[in-house]
């Protein structure tokens, strides 16, 4: 049985899809008796149908690439510059004293209250946008790098003194592997943070294709089937970033004591 | 690696400064340490055996006084030293014998001698078998066995071992003496044991350094006279442990 298949068979999952499912059930239920105002809320199937339809006409596959496409730009730019930023607060104490206060100042702004300035600065377009996911993606992964290289514990550094490491080795062989878990936090954070990014900025800045212009359009049309699928869509491709980012660490961690 | 030389202590003194307080840890302590001698430092926890120990590594070096190794100043730490902490200090992500490798890092090496020496030194210490386990897979024992491999691996001249067998239980402590001692006889280097077990200083030790707290200095230097390899139950063993005992004891009445 591939590891792919054994987890979804596992006692975890299965429980976990007991809520979803409910959920599926009371809401067909709640739209097939009317309930509900159903021009509020679509029916499963409505959406279901709308989905066919979108997939059909291959305006789906094109929206949910743009936002992909888009997500993964501003969180690979984000993840970037926060990975320079956050191991040379951790390295370097200079840059530590330079930088430190006004990131931690800088930490406290929503990211939502600097879409005015990226407006002006980059304009509302698709650099706007990026800008902003990677605004998103940047925080964490500065704030997780940082602590990462600042835990690494004395004891292990000492084991590369008495080795007579150079700077370079124990940055190498020592800092940065005993930082990768703390890293790798900040990156999966940075994940999740980009994609919510992401619709914020399709919903905020001026409209492009993506999922939340799918939803926008659905909105001024009234057409809550769209709107949902968006949601729905929006909500998985979330859960599955999140569960790509999980398999990717636990991968590359593989060394760390299981403790489950 | 280079011949075993001789360690010369002279007259070396630290004290740290906790809150404008000087508080003095050594002072003026002499000790000559000859090449291929296994020397065991024992005293109550706080007469500074282990802050001695930092400072032969080369780990520490903010004191008064002179560390010499083979007639030269000791400045920093050197390949030809090696160190077995008390935990083992393995490296989690690295297995067994990428930890082994580290200390052939920096050596000259090549790739095949370096493979080689790494495969030996396993072997020498019992995990053959291990070599691509990861340390949380291992016992605290076998972790201090790789520990141990680690710092032979590039055949330093000198051994330092600071409470080695610390925090092992009592069974596993007693093997991995009888280990050492084998190695010891083996290799031929000079070993430095810092412990607070005076069974295991007197077992193992040509020479047993007796330390007395506040602040730090030799109280004593008892010989132990008996062949390699030892038995625990020989009498003058017996006799010779229980003289280091009550220097300690009485060093320390209150602990």
């Amino acid at each position: 049985m591939s590891a792919a298949a054994a987890s979804l068979t596992s006692p975890r999952l299965r429980r976990g899809l007991v809520v979803p499912l409910l959920a599926l059930v009371a809401w067909q239920v709640i739209t097939h008796y009317k309930l509900a105002n159903v021009h509020l809320l679509a029916s499963p199937s409505a959406v279901l149908k709308s989905f066919v339809v979108q997939v059909k006409e291959g305006e789906l596959f094109s929206q949910l690439l743009a936002s992909l496409r888009r997500d993964l730009s501003g969180f690979l730019l984000g993840a970037f510059a926060g990975l320079l930023l956050g191991s040379a607060m951790g390295v370097w104490r200079i840059a530590d004293r330079l930088f430190g206060p006004s990131f931690d100042a800088a930490k406290q702004v929503a990211v939502f209250a600097w879409i005015p300035l990226i407006s002006v600065w980059f304009g509302t377009g698709e650099s706007a946008k990026i800008v902003f996911i990677a605004l998103a993606a940047f925080y964490p992964v500065v704030v997780n790098a940082y602590q990462g290289i600042r835990g690494v514990s004395r004891e292990h550094v000492e084991v590369a003194r008495a080795f007579r490491f150079s700077r370079l080795q124990t940055f190498k062989k020592v800092v940065l592997p005993a930082a990768l878990p703390s890293i790798f936090s900040g990156l999966h954070l940075a994940l999740i943070y980009a994609w919510l990014g992401t619709l914020g900025a399709e919903y905020l800045l001026a409209p492009a294709p993506g999922i939340g212009n799918l939803m926008i359009d659905g909105r001024e049309s009234l057409a809550m089937d769209k709107v949902l699928l968006g949601v729905l869509l929006a909500g998985l491709v979330g859960f599955s970033l999140n569960a790509l980012a999980a398999r990717a660490e636990a991968y590359f961690l593989r060394w760390r004591v299981r403790n489950a | 690696m280079s011949q075993s030389a001789v360690i010369d202590i002279r007259d070396v003194s630290k004290q740290y400064t906790v809150k404008n307080e000087v508080l003095p840890v050594l002072e003026r302590l002499s000790l000559t340490i000859n090449p291929g001698e296994f020397l065991s430092i024992v005293g109550a926890s706080g007469c500074g055996k282990s802050t001695l120990l930092r400072l032969l590594v080369g780990l520490d070096s903010e004191y008064q006084g002179e560390i010499q190794v083979g007639g030269q100043r000791l400045i920093g730490t050197s390949l030809d030293r090696g160190i077995v902490f008390q935990e083992h200090r393995l490296f989690p992500w690295l297995t067994i014998e990428q930890n082994v490798g580290l200390g052939l890092e920096n050596s000259p090496w090549s790739s095949d001698k370096k493979k080689q020496a790494i495969k030996e030194h396993i072997e020498l210490v019992g995990l053959t078998g291990f070599e691509t386990a990861y340390p949380h897979q291992l016992s605290g024992g076998m972790a201090q066995r790789a520990a141990i491999a680690r710092g032979l691996v590039n055949q330093p001249s000198i051994l330092l071992l600071d409470e080695p067998f610390g925090a092992l239980d009592a069974l596993t402590r007693s093997r991995l003496q009888g280990e050492l001692q084998t190695i010891w006889q083996r290799e031929k280097i000079t070993m430095i044991l810092v412990t607070h077990d005076v069974d295991e200083a007197v077992y193992l030790g040509d020479r047993v350094v007796v330390m007395q707290p506040r602040p730090g200095r030799i109280r004593k230097t008892v010989n132990i006279d008996v062949p390699h390899p030892r038995d625990r139950s020989d009498p003058t063993l017996k006799a010779l442990t229980e003289e280091v005992r009550a220097e300690i004891l009485q060093v320390s009445p209150v602990n």
